[in-house]
């Protein structure tokens, strides 16, 4: 199982895609930081005498991590998505899985430890992108989030659930099409997030409630929405409220049961692709 | 030793097509069975099936008396596709190090060389899959077979992509396993290969063994060509036993005999008879 896990590992680094990915991110992070400083200084002198309650740095830093926390979930489910879309039709149709299914390590430890490598580079990839703009928020504006480490592992648990899906579609489709499909799915639950922010500014219980319904469907949204939640969790006041007229108006308290429930539905997904990739002909 | 592989009634069906129809086919321990067919047939099929890459639609198929794609089967066999790859950023030494881990063998780089040796890519342990040709990375194919020194072979269409050399270090290689003791069901559409090494032949056809036994057998004599004074004078329903008297009758009948010849009918011409193209 070890030898395939580092196989998936030093596959998923040597990929072309790996280098773009991370040329792109060393990009995102530059322009995060000139970002984040000229927020920083922006809003220091937008906030003036008589708005003492309201705290400028909590509110650049807050809104520009925020931000940033969108484009890390958003480069990990691409980068998580190109790493687990071809693990089984694709692989079988290349001619690379056949040799290695026959060996006596199985079809389902096979998967697993395909998942486990491609899953763990994307979750340690945006653990180190989150925690590297946590720094630079600090750097540019000495503002921490209330919690540091629980949004960044949200955010890793919510690809990891897309590697998943991307994972079980690998053995039905063939990589083009799952690719498109996942990253499909990925922006529905996004958009279902964004349906909810709107219900809730213009008090549509309808779309509030279709929002809580994709959480269940989708909890990346969830880990992704609770993740946001978390950096401000300690905020109040005024400052709470004029957050949640930026992105943080999208971020929510999952709650112990969808959280669970994300758990549940990870192995329930994995389980799903190992049944169907063991009655697989090849 | 038991049977290595023993195929009863297998079937196959992909929705409307029908790739095995129930065959029947066992490799003893130590033989060298080739199997033939026209394209289509469900040779590849069987092959898959025995692999546990494919499963069957009824019958049974088991590998060294464990049902095939069990995880005791997958220990008794090595398998070389009709359609594979390596990765290509891996080298040679580091695709067999990979195959070693996954079948448990603890050969070790001894192995290595020595699989690298057999299939004459010594010298390119380092090479990465990428840059090695179609026929290199085929034998390695073979060596990635050969790890761990499985007693059952199944090799699909071994040579495909070799060139007349390379054949003959397969041939060569497989002449070898057989002294060893290693059994080794070979798919391939080089009826001439088969013809040279094979100890018995099963020909496939729709799904179907149309016919099946050692390439001598499966070889129909086409009478006795006796080279006289005169010519050379055919007896087409003459056997190897008539041999004998047809030369002291000619001889009597003042003939000069210089040469005689068994007339039979090579692999070719015997597949040919029995397939339906």
């Amino acid at each position: 199982m070890v030898a395939i896990v580092l196989y998936g590992l030093r596959e998923s680094l040597r990929r072309k895609m790996f280098a773009v990915v991370l040329a792109l991110t060393v990009l995102f992070l530059a322009l995060y930081a000139w970002g984040t400083h000229a927020a920083f200084k922006d809003t220091r002198s937008f906030v003036g005498p008589g708005q003492g309650q309201l705290d400028s740095n909590v509110l650049a830093g807050a809104i520009v991590l925020g931000l940033a926390m969108f484009a890390i979930v958003f480069l990990g489910a691409v980068l998580s998505v190109f790493l687990t879309l071809n693990v089984v039709r694709g692989d079988a149709e290349a001619g690379l899985l056949q040799p290695l299914v026959v060996r006596p390590i199985g079809r389902a430890q096979l998967l697993l430890a395909r998942f486990a490598g491609a899953a763990g580079v994307s979750a340690l990839y945006v653990l180190v992108v989150y925690f590297a703009a946590v720094l630079i928020t600090r750097w540019a504006g000495g503002w921490t989030p209330d919690h540091v480490v629980s949004p960044g592992i949200e955010l890793a648990a919510a690809i990891v659930v897309v590697s998943a899906i991307a994972l079980a579609g690998s053995v039905f489709f063939a990589p083009i099409a799952n690719g498109i499909g996942t990253l499909m799915v990925f922006g529905a639950g996004l958009i279902a997030g964004l349906l909810g922010e709107i219900g809730h500014a213009i008090h549509s219980a309808k779309l509030q409630h279709i929002a809580r319904l994709a959480w269940w469907v989708f909890p990346f949204d969830a880990l992704y929405e609770d993740a946001l939640h978390r950096l401000t969790s300690g905020t109040t006041g005024f400052a709470e409220f004029v957050l949640t007229l930026g992105p943080f108006g999208g971020s929510h308290h999952a709650g112990a049961p969808l959280l669970a429930w994300s758990a549940a539905y990870l192995a329930l997904v994995c389980g799903a692709a190992l049944v169907a990739f063991s009655r697989r002909d090849l | 030793m038991a049977v290595l592989l023993a195929v009863e009634g297998l079937e196959k069906r992909y929705g409307r097509v029908q790739a095995l129809a129930g065959v029947d086919l066992t490799v003893e321990p130590g033989r060298l069975v080739g199997l033939l067919g026209p394209n289509g047939a469900g040779k590849s099929t069987l092959v898959k099936i025995a692999c546990g890459l494919v499963r069957p639609s009824a019958g049974s198929a088991r590998v060294a008396g464990h049902p095939a794609g069990s995880a005791a089967a997958r220990r008794s066999f090595g398998y070389l596709a009709e359609l594979f790859r390596f990765p290509a950023w891996m080298s040679a030494d580091e695709v067999l190090g990979l195959h070693q881990q996954l079948a448990g063998s603890r050969g070790a780089a001894p192995e290595r060389a020595e699989l690298l040796a057999l299939v004459g890519l010594a010298e390119h342990g380092g090479t990465r899959v990428s840059a090695m040709s179609k026929g290199m990375q085929q034998r390695l194919g073979l060596a990635q077979a050969l790890v761990g020194s499985p007693p059952l072979l199944l090799l699909d269409e071994p040579t495909s992509a070799l060139d007349p050399s390379g054949r003959r270090v397969v041939r060569e290689l497989l002449e070898r396993l057989r002294e060893r003791g290693t059994s080794v069901l070979l798919n391939s559409h080089l009826l001439s290969e088969v013809e040279l090494v094979c100890d018995h032949v099963v020909i496939v056809d729709h799904g179907r063994v149309v016919a099946a036994g050692a390439p001598d057998e499966l070889r129909r004599q086409g009478g006795v060509e006796i080279e006289t004074g005169d010519g050379v004078r055919a007896f087409p329903d003459a056997h190897r036993e008539d041999v004998p008297r047809l030369v002291r009758e000619l001889v009597a009948a003042g003939e000069d005999v210089f040469d005689v010849r068994v007339v039979t009918s090579t692999l070719e011409e015997a597949y040919l008879e029995v397939v339906d193209e």
